[in-house]
């Protein structure tokens, strides 16, 4: 009785804004679609600037931009895509995406997670200020003496907006490894986790590795800058040549950190539209940690004609990555061939990357070639290298990734018909405006100039590259279309569109705050397709696996859990959680060992599985 | 263990001890805080790298008219007070492990005194440097060396002096226990850390001739 007689309270306001629940937000599926908003926000920002440059270098003469504005365009716009729009649209897929695909409510630190998202509009906000400054004309590459004797303040803007970006991704990098080898589902060891979520593994640890070098390196320019410290000074006893080592050391591994978690998307897609696993899942993983162990031996290819590094050393370790690239490009192909294609637009962006990519890669073998590096150090062979790997690259895998995950954000398909328009604009788009830069390039002309002379035999191919660079940017407008429709449309696109294999698919499109009901068994690395079709199919990978061969103790109690029905809470009966902690002895082997079982058992047994499948009611 | 497929029991949380073995692996927050150091060693290889790389390219070092800053009578036994302070950290860490309140309290008290005389000793060497001396950040590379490489770690101490006394504070109003104490851990695994980073620096900048 005494109940009704006391007055209702809340503990939380009932009805919250919906602002300020977007803007408090801990929930790693809001984080993730802000950081994919904010970085959009970024691409339209660095294209707009793309679109000024090539289009005073449409013809020769100075039409349209001033020279002074020219540099700090073209500077900005690398900036801008690199820092603020690749980085955080990945790291917005991965805040997204990664915890559903191994079965966890969470990022394994929200606040942190939050953190890390709003350092990036400050940041990158910081960075945009440079404009009023008076800029910041020194290219993204910083080099010195030019970076630490520009007089303009937009430089400090910069470098203070690049220490932000950075603590940024630095936090948010623990937060995915975190969040990778804690909160795993029960049965999701580490060789059956989705490929996108191994790319952001080691994504990740280059991040962890390579940003806090950066940040070292830019800590030193703004203290001669502003301090008279003589890190980059000759006069006072430095070295200019040490800013392009501590920028390399950071910036190869962030050509992967820009290009991983692209080859991880297309990985996604290949499988689920051709209708077939993953070719050589292993051997994928592999490539992937190899490409990243690289990374960090290669620095110096930036700086061949430097003459202060050992040239066969460095040439050599570049060659040595085109082997685990190469092999991934022939998985794809593999995984590719003889399935049951199709086409939707997430397919046609994955294909357009591997087709396009490809020439990318290659142009970038071509640089590796001492002799030739030198003839074209600083020429458009380089800017239409890294405009074929970052657009035909990592943008093309972006377009992939939005496609294919958009119902899983907000339950509705995008439009396939402006979809594939989008992507034929995009496809010739990208080649009209980037493949004549390697003639160029061939033909001498230097980058990062406003002007060149009429005479030079350049005006045909300039001219040409802006058209496409119009047709990228009319792409855009048709996407922008396409958001704009979908949007106002039915979310009808149901829990699984495209008949996928991972875990994402397995709960609503868009997931509930705890992201899962109930959390299907995880038997292989395609738990959803297991679940979808029967424990023993044809294919004979989903059923538990027998006793003793599989680590840890989460697998012993497997027949409990048959395939279909939900995991009883993630507990035994002692209370004591079991899953993805039991798993992590594998990869910190001075752990606790859980049932003496390490990793290296884990693909053998799976083998052995294959050979002999059983019915899951044979253990129970 | 029966055919039936029995459970293995996770080790017990009250066997557990330290950041190893709450329900097998390392803690979570523990990880992520290992995770960190990482990234902070790598800041500092940043850093010096630029250092061996200036000194490798100097025709003389350290520069002409440039003293060696000596290792006495203020950098040695600084070193010795922090170094000092890592055990007093460890110890404190010890006795929580072991259920005593009382004795981390002490421990986190007299490390946190032992790391501002630390800085206090630091800030007075940069100050009799600066105006004594009259070598300054602008003093050619080697200065800007030096106060950069040593700000830097001062700027590292000063977080750890942060991070102990939030857990001194917490570890006063009864919030850790001989099971749950991982922010404990942490903060003495970055401590320790600090602490390996200055025997790093003391004997690049002081003893490396």
């Amino acid at each position: 009785m005494a109940t009704t007689a006391i007055p209702r309270r809340v503990a939380y306001p009932t009805a919250r804004s919906r602002v300020y629940e977007w803007l408090t937000t801990t929930d790693h599926k809001k984080i993730g679609i802000l950081y994919m908003t904010t970085a959009f926000t970024f691409f339209l920002l660095g294209g707009v600037m793309a679109l000024l440059v090539r289009t005073e270098l449409a013809v020769p003469g100075l039409q349209f931009v001033p020279q002074e504005l020219y540099n700090q365009l073209f500077s900005m716009h690398a900036v801008t895509m690199i820092f603020l729009f690749v980085m955080p649209m990945f790291v917005g897929m991965g805040n997204y995406i990664v915890p559903i695909q191994v079965g966890a409510a969470d990022m394994a630190f929200p606040r942190i997670n939050a953190l890390s998202y709003w350092m990036i509009p400050l940041g990158g906000a910081s960075i945009m200020a440079a404009f009023a400054f008076g800029g910041s004309p020194i290219g993204w590459t910083m080099y010195a003496p030019l970076s630490a004797t520009e007089p303009a303040r937009g430089v400090d803007l910069l470098l203070m907006g690049l220490v932000l970006l950075g603590t940024s991704s630095i936090l948010g990098a623990i937060n995915f490894l975190a969040t990778i080898f804690k909160l795993r589902a029960p049965g999701m060891t580490l060789m059956r986790m989705p490929m996108f979520v191994w790319v952001t593994l080691v994504t990740s640890v280059l991040l962890l590795f390579a940003l806090p070098v950066l940040t070292s390196g830019l800590i030193m320019l703004f203290i001669d800058r502003n301090y008279g410290g003589g890190f980059f000074d000759p006069a006072l006893g430095g070295n200019p040549i040490l800013w392009q080592h501590v920028f390399w050391f950071f910036g190869h591994p962030e050509v992967y950190i820009l290009i991983l978690p692209a080859f991880g998307i297309v990985s996604e897609i290949l499988p689920v539209f051709s209708r077939k696993p993953l070719f050589g899942y292993r051997a994928f993983v592999l490539a992937t940690a190899s490409i990243g162990a690289l990374g960090f031996t290669v620095w110096a290819h930036h700086m061949f004609t430097t003459g202060a590094v050992y040239l066969p050393f460095f040439s050599f370790f570049t060659f040595l990555i085109a082997v685990p690239t190469g092999i991934k490009f022939f998985n794809w192909l593999a995984t590719m061939w003889g399935g049951q294609l199709r086409f939707d637009t997430p397919m046609l962006y994955a294909v357009g990357f591997i087709s396009l990519f490809l020439i990318g890669g290659l142009d970038g073998a071509f640089l590796a070639v001492v002799p030739f590096d030198f003839m074209v150090q600083d020429t458009y062979w380089v800017v239409s290298h890294i405009h074929y790997v970052l657009v035909a690259g990592s943008v093309f895998a972006i377009f992939a990734g939005i496609f294919y995950w958009f119902p899983k954000f907000f339950g509705a398909l995008l439009n396939e018909r402006l979809g594939k328009l989008q992507f034929w604009l995009l496809f010739i788009g990208t080649n009209v405006a980037f493949f004549p830069q390697h003639l160029l390039g061939l033909d001498g002309m230097i980058r990062r100039i406003a002007d060149y002379a009429p005479n030079a035999g350049w005006t045909e191919l300039n001219f040409l590259s802006t058209i496409g660079a119009f047709l990228i940017a009319a792409s855009i407008v048709v996407f922008l279309w396409n958001l704009f429709i979908t949007m106002r449309g039915p979310r009808e696109a149901g829990d699984d569109p495209w008949d996928a294999n991972t875990l994402e698919w397995a709960t609503t499109s868009p997931p509930p705050p705890y992201n899962f009901e109930v959390l299907p068994p995880v038997r292989s690395e395609r738990p959803l397709f297991d679940l979808k079709h029967g424990a023993v199919t044809a294919h004979g990978v989903a059923r538990p696996a027998a006793r003793g061969e599989t680590h840890g103790e989460m697998r012993e109690d497997a027949p409990e859990e048959r395939l279909g029905e939900p995991v009883e809470g993630h507990e035994d009966q002692q209370g004591e959680p079991r899953g993805p902690a039991a798993e992590v002895s594998a990869e910190a082997p001075d752990a606790t060992p859980v049932a003496g079982r390490g990793e290296p058992d884990v693909a053998q047994a799976q083998t052995e599985d294959r050979a002999k499948p059983t019915k899951p009611e044979e253990h129970s | 263990m029966s055919a039936a497929g029995g459970v293995i029991v996770p080790q017990r949380e009250e066997e557990a001890h330290g950041p190893i073995g709450h329900g097998g692996g390392v803690d979570t927050a523990f990880l992520g805080m290992l995770l960190f150091i990482g990234s902070e060693l790598m800041f500092f290889a940043g850093l010096f790298a630029a250092y061996f790389n200036t000194r490798a390219a100097a025709p003389v070092w350290p520069p002409a008219n440039i003293d060696y800053i000596e290792p006495f009578p203020l950098a040695t036994p600084a070193t010795i007070i922090l170094v000092l302070s890592s055990v007093t950290m460890q110890w404190a860490v010890w006795r929580i492990r072991a259920g005593d309140r009382t004795g981390l309290k002490r421990g986190l008290a007299v490390t946190l005194l032992l790391g501002a005389v630390f800085l206090g000793i630091q800030l007075y060497d940069y100050y009799e440097l600066v105006t004594v001396e009259r070598f300054g950040i602008d003093s050619g590379v080697y200065g800007t060396l030096f106060y950069t490489l040593t700000g830097f770690h001062g700027a590292h101490v000063f977080g750890g002096l942060v991070g102990i006394s939030v857990i001194l504070l917490r570890a006063s109003q009864g919030q850790f226990s001989g099971r749950h104490h991982i922010a404990v851990e942490a903060v003495s695994a970055y401590w320790h850390f600090v602490d390996v980073v200055w025997i790093a620096l003391f004997v690049t900048i002081y003893l490396l001739k």
